[in-house]
């Protein structure tokens, strides 16, 4: 569900009230916001741009250039899947074909009962474990096909298997 | 274990176990372990204390999670162990270093992986709790601080001069004199920013600086401030690093506590202020001038050099921008001396380089060594060849830029120079080895990918050459025009290196020319449906 208005611009005035003095303020700004509402949506801009003393158009731009914030509210979990070299050596291409037939999502997608978002990432800085996959703020190493499926299963997630 | 063993270790402080709790560590359950462990401890076992330390990892990960014992003869390794182990582990005389157990590896120093690195940098990672300031300083932490306050501003920068040092972010400029000219361009206000955006598949040595030695990147940080005159440093770290995060600003905390940060450092009347700002998965921000831009809140596009960030920086200032580990060996060089640093490493390559091996490697980790050991030794001496049991085929040095080097050229030393004349880099110091399942055109497709993905759009020859590569190699894989399309591809990588703003665009070809010319089979094979 999308946050309320009332929560928008009380957590823009909290972010704005402890931060918007530091110098280049933008960056933890939106951070701070997207910790707290799950995303930085589109009526925030405007909130963020007046408190910055900046266009709505710069404040959309930095959103927008940044894979890490979002506009939209994502999954109650968010699963990020390492696509990059260290863990393609050691089978990535096949655990991120698992991740999405099993979950039915491709990237960038969320279940439809709003529990996980599946996410690429490039590198989790973990190639000696590889390969590798980001859950919320947890990282996990040299997960197997068995390992992601466990881990959907300790996450509630009502999974449609859909294997072809 | 004799009664009079039983009564020495009684009249013994505490028994200290290790259980890293490093990310690399974390993700292969070293948390359970720890938990499985105090568990099992907290019931009286008829001896003396025990104390579990979170320690960061020594950087085998092969064998994380890696418990450690202390004991007067030095510390004992078990590993990998898992939380079932546990129970069995204690039975079998854990807490005496008993060595009869399936885990038991011996004296960790005596590991041969670890034995035969030279670790500088790398010296206290795994050894100590990352947060204990007195532990720091008891391992000789502070001492290149104490030091550089006793030297002039400019005796600093030739310090870091005479040890030969360059930038261990990639692009290997010389650090002393990017400080020189910092410290030569007059301003109200200069910064010190860490490069922590460490995007390169097939490194982790900055995340495990950050997360099992944060306080040597924070003296050196301080270190670089008292020689080119800034009071303020911002370490610019990648969202993905969430444990590198908390570890930061715990250790950011303590040192302003024990007075190492803040208006007045070590009592010398000097300040030093510190700040972590967080990245947001762009890759390009690894870039030192998209980065710049980054932490002035904006989009994070490349800009036009000149002006360089050490005249023009931050909010534009003279700007120090140097990678994790570059400010982390200065705390190294000022406390043991540019002539020490310098004497290890060949050529133009001082020093040492935190190597990491990745990837389809049976022992993968972090293996810090002079300049000049050479890929072979790294793949099979320390990497023990491939984990998958198949034959190795090809390794990417350098991260997703870097060349992808077939077996003829693992003879050749690690050292930039050499590296360069093969048309490789040494980069960041990531190696990632693939054995022989790998597909070389569609890790050249991929490569083309990440750059669509991940350029910063400002200028045309990534930005678009990016795109157009992607469906060129598509084509070529596809047997569509192939010897035409392979003409174009090479052409639009010529373009691309001749005429992109930065390295992104101007070394994705890297990887893409590399997996052709030595690989060009796999660029003539049918496509798999």
């Amino acid at each position: 569900m999308p946050p309320s208005e009332q929560a928008i611009s009380e957590a823009v005035g909290a972010a704005l009230a402890a931060l918007k003095d530091k110098p280049g303020p933008l960056l933890p700004i939106l951070h701070r916001v997207q910790d707290r509402l799950g995303c930085v949506p589109e009526p925030a801009v405007a909130l963020i741009a007046g408190g910055l003393n900046l266009s709505r158009a710069e404040v959309h731009g930095v959103i927008s250039f940044y894979p890490h914030f979002n506009s939209q509210p994502r999954g109650r979990h968010v699963i990020e899947v390492c696509r990059a070299e260290s863990c393609q050596a050691m089978g990535g291409r096949r655990l991120e074909r698992f991740a999405r037939e099993t979950l039915g999502l491709d990237w960038h997608e969320t279940s439809r009962d709003g529990q996980i978002t599946l996410e690429p990432v490039y590198c989790l800085g973990n190639c000696a474990c590889s390969p590798s996959v980001r859950v919320g703020k947890q990282i996990l190493g040299r997960v197997t096909e068995q390992g992601f499926a466990e881990l959907l299963e300790d996450l509630g997630a009502p999974v449609a298997v859909i294997r072809r | 274990m004799s009664a009079r063993a039983a009564e020495r270790r009684a009249a013994r402080a505490a028994t200290r176990l290790f259980v890293p709790r490093d990310s690399g560590a974390l993700s292969l359950g070293a948390e359970q372990v720890a938990v499985a462990l105090r568990l099992a401890l907290a019931e009286p076992i008829g001896r003396g204390a025990v104390q579990i330390v979170r320690n960061g990892s020594r950087g085998l990960y092969w064998l994380e999670p890696l418990v450690e014992v202390e004991t007067a003869a030095g510390r004992f390794a078990y590993g990998p162990v898992a939380a079932a182990d546990v129970a069995g582990l204690i039975d079998s005389g854990l807490l005496d270093a008993c060595q009869d157990h399936a885990r038991a590896l011996g004296r960790t120093e005596d590991i041969p992986f670890l034995r035969q690195q030279q670790r500088l940098t790398f010296a206290r990672a795994g050894v100590i709790d990352p947060l204990d300031l007195g532990e720091y300083r008891a391992s000789g932490g502070y001492r290149g601080l104490e030091r550089a306050l006793s030297l002039s501003p400019q005796a600093l920068v030739d310090e870091i001069k005479a040890s030969g040092l360059r930038g261990r972010g990639g692009a290997a400029f010389p650090t002393g004199i990017k400080w020189q000219t910092v410290l030569d361009t007059p301003a109200d206000q200069k910064y010190i920013v860490c490069n922590a955006d460490e995007g390169d598949s097939g490194t982790f040595a900055d995340r495990l600086q950050m997360e099992a030695d944060p306080f040597g990147l924070i003296e050196g940080m301080s270190i670089a401030g008292l020689a080119v005159g800034a009071t303020q440093g911002y370490i610019y770290l990648r969202e993905e690093y969430p444990h590198a995060h908390r570890m930061l600003d715990a250790a950011i905390l303590e040192a302003e506590r024990g007075g190492y940060l803040g208006e007045d450092i070590a009592g010398s009347g000097r300040s030093f202020h510190l700040e972590v700002r967080l990245g947001a998965k762009s890759y390009i921000c690894g870039e030192e001038t998209a980065l710049l831009e980054s932490l002035e809140g904006k989009r994070g596009t490349v800009r036009a050099k000149p002006p360089l960030p050490a005249v023009r920086g931050l909010f534009g200032k003279p700007t120090v921008v140097n990678n994790v580990l570059s400010l982390a060996t200065v705390a190294i060089i000022l406390a043991r001396g540019a002539e020490y640093y310098a004497s290890f490493g060949t050529g133009r390559s001082r020093g040492t380089m935190p190597f990491q091996l990745a990837g389809n490697l049976q022992r993968t980790g972090l293996v810090e060594r002079a300049f000049g050991v050479t890929l072979h030794e790294l793949l099979y001496d320390f990497g023990g060849g491939s984990r998958s049991g198949r034959p190795l085929r090809s390794v990417q040095a350098g991260g997703p830029l870097g060349a992808y080097l077939p077996p003829s050229q693992w003879q050749v030393a690690m050292d930039y120079e050499a590296l360069a004349a093969i048309g490789a880099v040494l980069g960041h110091g990531g190696v990632v080895a693939f054995d022989d399942s790998v597909d070389m055109a569609e890790q050249a497709r991929f490569s083309m990918e990440f750059c669509v993905e991940e350029s910063c759009g400002k200028c045309t020859p990534c930005r678009i050459g990016s795109t157009r590569g992607v469906e060129v190699i598509e084509r070529i894989r596809r047997g569509r025009d192939r010897e035409d399309n392979i003409a174009l591809l090479d052409d639009l990588c010529a373009t691309m290196i001749d005429s992109s703003l930065c390295a992104m665009g101007g070394m994705t070809p890297f990887p893409v020319q590399s997996a052709l010319r030595h690989f060009s089979e796999d660029f003539h094979k049918p496509l798999e449906p």
